[in-house]
């Protein structure tokens, strides 16, 4: 929303301990060992969902259907690593994995090099028409994909795009441009006006300001758009569903075919709800200030 | 407000470039998408949807008319508006709480982390997440599986599920009563049927009819499986029903209660005079409780509701929290020492200094709620889909879907754009407010 301009701080503000008497003081002792048992019971609520389909994934099927995951603690010998094994022999399925990544990497650097661009011009190059363009820009953030899906998809069978993952790629470049312009713009109008007017009495041409100057400067800023776009774009259903044929379909799309018998594809389904979320959590875990961030700011999409 | 690491510069607008020409390679890439591809569409969608399903036949504000008028999209109306009364009020009624108990604990960033977690997995991991948590088997969906382990603690199943005497008994809400009145001194037979007799328990003895003598009553409850055609008698290899509760009821009040041996047999000692009516309770044959049909018609919004809650309290909390710990302390110092309790600085002071914070979470939230599409695509079985449904979900199915009517999908398109248009606004505003 109002993006990386409100930092968002993880860390717990450390509250100075006031003087008080010893009741007040063991009240408040007793009070939050119940504040930390309520918290870890709502983290366990959290936890348990995902942990539940992790064990379905690494159960068989006869498994799966004749009792719930969490017998796995009585019969740890049920654990089995087949359904990954079977879902990588899968060619349907193995080839929507590969092709998410077809689809999520250049809707992801496209989406980071054409915003960059424009909020170099938005933010530092004075032009006619530059405030009303960035009001569009800020309104077209919560535009829903629904407006474009019926009209695009003519435009694309017209230009042969249709079914491909060059269409996806497309649709979600345009869907995710006008924030990461917006995110951009924000970053890039806090660079100190200083660095840029030296760098123009120089002679720089605004190419070069824009590639020396202000992209070193910006990297937190486009490390939070890349990712944030990169798991927005590897997490979407409904642009593939309208705009993918059954080669170019991501993950998602190939495995919803399975949901109706979902009582007996059980395994399938968890196996490979599960093989879609390791690129999001190993991204989540590893750059998850830039995420937390990316999110926090984008979540008017 | 909140803490501020790039500021806006208070004259962007005066910065000058040296060219407004030099703009232009900056801008078009971006520029020729949006307007391809998010314009145009807009236009196109808006003329569309006063055509027909075919494009050709200009038919008015019929698609509109049909939309407000059609059954299925009326629910998915209904539906929308249940999500946006509850879920976003919910999700930052419940961030704000955990936000600030987060503060008085040593591992806030871990438990964030956790709660975080699932805006990173997409939506339709996070559905079948929790079509797995809902499926109505309690030996595959683990909320009916703690349902049924909770009922049975307080009230046990029953013995033999599903078993009725064979004759001479109607069933009554309390149980099966006996259809001709007894009394002291006769021996009541009870043939049961509809029980697999591989399920007797063990220690059921061979059934036999008992002799009552003076001022009693007895009888013998057995599992009648008439190998012979022998029907309502006992054969040598029929056995009793240990643990059956039986009651004698006179004027309909109960007066005695007792429960089979192992051999089947029950006795009444010291009935007092006058006929009773034995009825065997419907607690011995209820059949097992199963759990909630929780992805039936009746709860499947509430439930996808809550899979949604999961998702973005992450989201509140962290936000809401980036709020809270921009509050000066010295204010909420200062409400202490004036003898404020903990409670009433949270409602004075806190909630009034965040409320901006939270109009923000809510608005965010409010516009997440009109795009639900995923989840209930998920988690709504097909069979219940249609009650499940909303906007976003609908326009798919109309568009795209079995409907392929896109002069109605496009109304529809429409219809949202319009429901998120206040959203835009705000945007806006604050963005016009915030650079001012």
């Amino acid at each position: 929303m109002t993006l990386v301009a409100e930092e968002v701080r993880i860390e717990v503000p450390v509250s100075g301990a006031p003087k008080r008497g010893v009741l007040s003081r063991l009240a408040s002792r007793l009070g939050n060992g119940f504040v930390q048992l309520v918290l870890a019971l709502v983290a366990l609520f959290w936890l348990v969902p995902v942990f539940g389909l992790l064990i379905a994934s690494l159960r068989d099927e006869s498994a799966n259907t004749s009792s719930g995951w969490w017998t796995i603690f009585t019969k740890p010998s049920e654990l089995t690593l087949d359904n990954y094994a079977d879902l990588v022999a899968n060619q349907a399925v193995w080839q929507s994995f590969l092709n998410t990544f077809y689809i999520a990497v250049p809707a992801t650097v496209l989406v980071v090099v054409m915003a960059a661009l424009a909020s170099y011009a938005l933010a530092w190059i004075d032009f006619p028409g530059r405030d009303a363009l960035t009001v569009v820009v800020v309104g077209l953030l919560v535009m829903p994909v629904q407006v474009a899906l019926i009209p695009v998809a003519k435009l694309f069978g017209a230009l042969g795009l249709f079914g491909t993952i060059t269409g996806v790629v497309l649709f979600h470049v345009a869907f995710g441009l006008p924030f990461a312009i917006f995110l951009l713009r924000n970053f890039f109008t806090g660079i100190p006006r200083d660095l840029i007017e030296a760098a123009r009495m120089d002679g720089a041409t605004e190419w070069v300001i824009f590639k020396r100057v202000v992209l070193p400067v910006a990297k937190p800023a486009i490390a939070s758009l890349t990712i944030f776009q990169f798991l927005w774009v590897w997490n979407d259903l409904l642009v593939a569903l309208v705009f993918a044929d059954q080669d170019s379909a991501p993950i998602t799309v190939a495995l919803r075919a399975q949901l109706r018998q979902f009582g007996t594809n059980i395994d399938m389904l968890a196996t490979g709800a599960f093989l879609s979320m390791i690129v999001p959590l190993a991204v989540f875990l590893v750059f998850q200030k830039y995420f937390v961030q990316g999110v926090l700011a984008g979540s008017t999409k | 407000m909140m803490p501020r690491k790039i500021r806006l510069s208070t004259n962007v607008d005066a910065a000058p470039g040296r060219s407004p020409r030099q703009a232009i390679p900056f801008l078009l890439p971006a520029l020729i998408v949006l307007a391809a591809l998010v314009l145009y569409p807009l236009v196109f969608s808006l003329i569309r949807s006063f055509f027909d399903a075919s494009g050709d036949e200009f038919v008015g504000l019929r698609n509109y008319v049909d939309t407000f008028t059609d059954p299925r999209t009326l629910i998915a109306f209904r539906n929308n508006v249940i999500w946006v009364v509850v879920a976003p009020a919910a999700v930052t009624g419940i961030g704000l709480v955990l936000a600030v108990l987060t503060e008085r604990i040593r591992w806030a960033t871990a438990f964030r982390l956790v709660l975080f977690m699932p805006m990173a997995i997409s939506l339709f991991a996070s559905g079948i997440i929790f079509r797995l948590v809902y499926e109505e088997a309690p030996n595959q969906g683990v909320v009916n599986a703690v349902l049924v382990g909770v009922h049975d603690v307080f009230s046990p199943s029953s013995q033999f599920p599903g078993a009725r005497p064979r004759t001479g008994y109607t069933a009554t809400d309390a149980g099966f009563a006996g259809t001709a009145p007894v009394q002291a001194g006769d021996t009541v037979m009870v043939p049961l049927i509809g029980f697999n007799p591989q399920q007797v328990p063990a220690q059921a003895l061979p059934a036999s009819a008992p002799t009552a003598g003076a001022g009693e009553l007895r009888g013998v409850v057995w599992l009648d499986v008439s190998v012979n055609g022998n029907s309502g008698k006992i054969d040598p290899i029929e056995r009793g029903l240990p643990g059956v509760a039986v009651e004698a009821v006179r004027d309909g009040q109960v007066v005695a209660r007792t429960t089979t041996g192992d051999d089947g047999r029950f006795t009444f000692p010291d009935l007092a005079r006058g006929e009773v009516v034995v009825r065997l309770p419907s607690s011995n044959f209820s059949l097992p409780f199963r759990g909630l049909t929780w992805l039936g018609s009746s709860l499947i919004t509430p439930v996808i509701i809550s899979s949604w809650i999961w998702i973005m309290t992450g989201f509140a909390i962290t936000f809401i929290a980036a709020g809270l710990s921009a509050i000066p302390r010295d204010a909420l110092e200062a409400a202490r020492v004036d003898g404020a309790t903990e409670w009433q600085v949270f409602r004075r002071v806190t909630i009034p200094l965040l409320s901006p914070v939270l109009l923000v979470v809510f608005v965010t939230l409010v516009i997440n709620v009109l795009k639900i599409f995923e989840l209930v695509f998920v988690i709504a079985p097909g069979s219940v889909q249609e009650q499940a449904n909303v906007l976003a979900l609908q326009m798919w199915q109309v568009s795209f879907g079995a409907g392929g009517d896109q002069g109605a999908g496009s109304a529809l398109a429409v219809i949202l754009f319009v429901l998120v248009a206040p959203a835009m606004l705000f945007n806006i505003r604050r963005f016009r407010r915030e650079r001012s």
